[in-house]
């Protein structure tokens, strides 16, 4: 741990709490024959797949580009993520491949 | 019960297969950042949210706000508040018991019991709650799982965290292909690539959130012109 005890608890409640406000919100605020405004179903329609791609990008955002390895085990094990994913269509084949291939590329060979 | 636990076990089997290998690969997450399995149990427990649990593994490093966790839980599971919706009439009269379902509402648990009545002879509130709360087992049990093998794991775990990324990446492939419009998905790469370029990789989430949500705002007419989702999303996670 690098953080506290109290502080990775906190963490926790707070995303626990802001899931559960969500998940509970239209139990309260919508009645049964009351309609959602447009712009909150626009939004909830769009936000997933913007969002997925936001956390990629958050998730390489300590890529060293600039320098070596240039981000290319990143890449390769991007592509082969993908690779997987689209050829089998199968979620854990995809992330093991996947994640597998990262580790040895930083453990041996981009060292 | 027993009879509504029987009725329901069949249907959730499938979340069953999701659920624990994701779970897993969360616990070994979270044992690799220095939480044992008693954290991963509270975690899934409390939380019982599969992107979200993912990310929170990368707050406990440090340096990341409380208003910036915040923020990031909100837009994560922002498609939870439509959840509810359908179920308004559903999980009326069911009680206490209504505000478990609300909470254990997971993408998996929603598409289950949109799609499932309860087979005859069986109280269909019952039957809701089984499947909500063997779920919602599957997904601690997975944890727990993966955290105690975590803890017995003694080769070199660095680069492990890219599991997140790969999850991500997966989720992104199948809500591409669910989707006519790809200009969401493009909006969220291009949008938090171009933050990351101007301010860079500290506090990135609040700006790209907020580009993001007045980008979509932009594209509104040209994204609804189309029907939006094509086929069903087939996450595995919560």
């Amino acid at each position: 741990m690098t953080i506290s005890f109290g502080e990775s608890l906190l963490i926790i409640l707070i995303i626990a709490v802001i899931t559960f406000a969500l998940r509970a919100a239209p139990f309260i605020l919508f009645s049964r024959t009351g309609e959602t405004p447009k712009v909150v179903t626009y939004l909830g329609n769009t936000l997933p797949p913007a969002v997925m791609g936001m956390l990629i990008i958050y998730c390489l955002r300590n890529t060293t580009v600039l320098n070596a390895p240039f981000g290319i085990p990143e890449l390769i094990a991007v592509g082969m993520v993908a690779g997987l994913h689209l050829w089998r269509k199968n979620n854990l084949l995809s992330i093991l491949g996947g994640t597998v291939l990262y580790m040895v590329l930083i453990q041996f060979v981009f060292v | 019960m027993k009879q509504a636990i029987r009725a329901a076990f069949p249907v959730t089997i499938p979340v069953l297969l999701g659920y624990l290998s994701i779970g897993i690969a969360f616990g070994l997450l979270f044992e690799n950042a220095g939480y044992n399995f008693i954290w991963a149990f509270f975690t899934s427990l409390v939380v019982y949210a599969g992107a979200m649990q993912f990310i929170a593994v990368s707050f406990f490093s440090g340096g990341i706000g409380l208003i910036q966790i915040a923020v990031m839980t909100l837009v994560v599971n922002f498609r939870h508040i439509f959840y509810g919706l359908s179920f308004l009439d559903r999980f009326s009269g069911m009680g206490k018991t209504k505000w478990y379902m609300a909470f254990a509402l997971t993408d998996e648990t929603y598409s289950l019991l949109c799609g499932q009545q309860a087979p005859s002879g069986v109280e269909e509130k019952k039957f809701y709650f089984c499947v909500a709360l063997l779920n919602q087992s599957y997904w601690v049990l997975g944890s727990v799982i993966g955290s105690l093998a975590g803890s017995m794991i003694t080769f070199d775990t660095q680069g492990m965290d890219f599991a997140m990324t790969a999850l991500f990446i997966v989720i992104f492939i199948d809500q591409w292909k669910a989707y006519s419009s790809h200009i969401p998905a493009l909006i969220g790469l291009g949008g938090t690539v171009a933050v990351l370029l101007a301010i860079g990789a500290d506090n990135l989430v609040i700006p790209s959130m907020i580009l993001i949500a007045i980008a979509l705002m932009l594209a509104r007419k040209q994204i609804e012109d189309k029907k939006l989702i094509i086929t069903e999303k087939e996450d595995q996670i919560p």
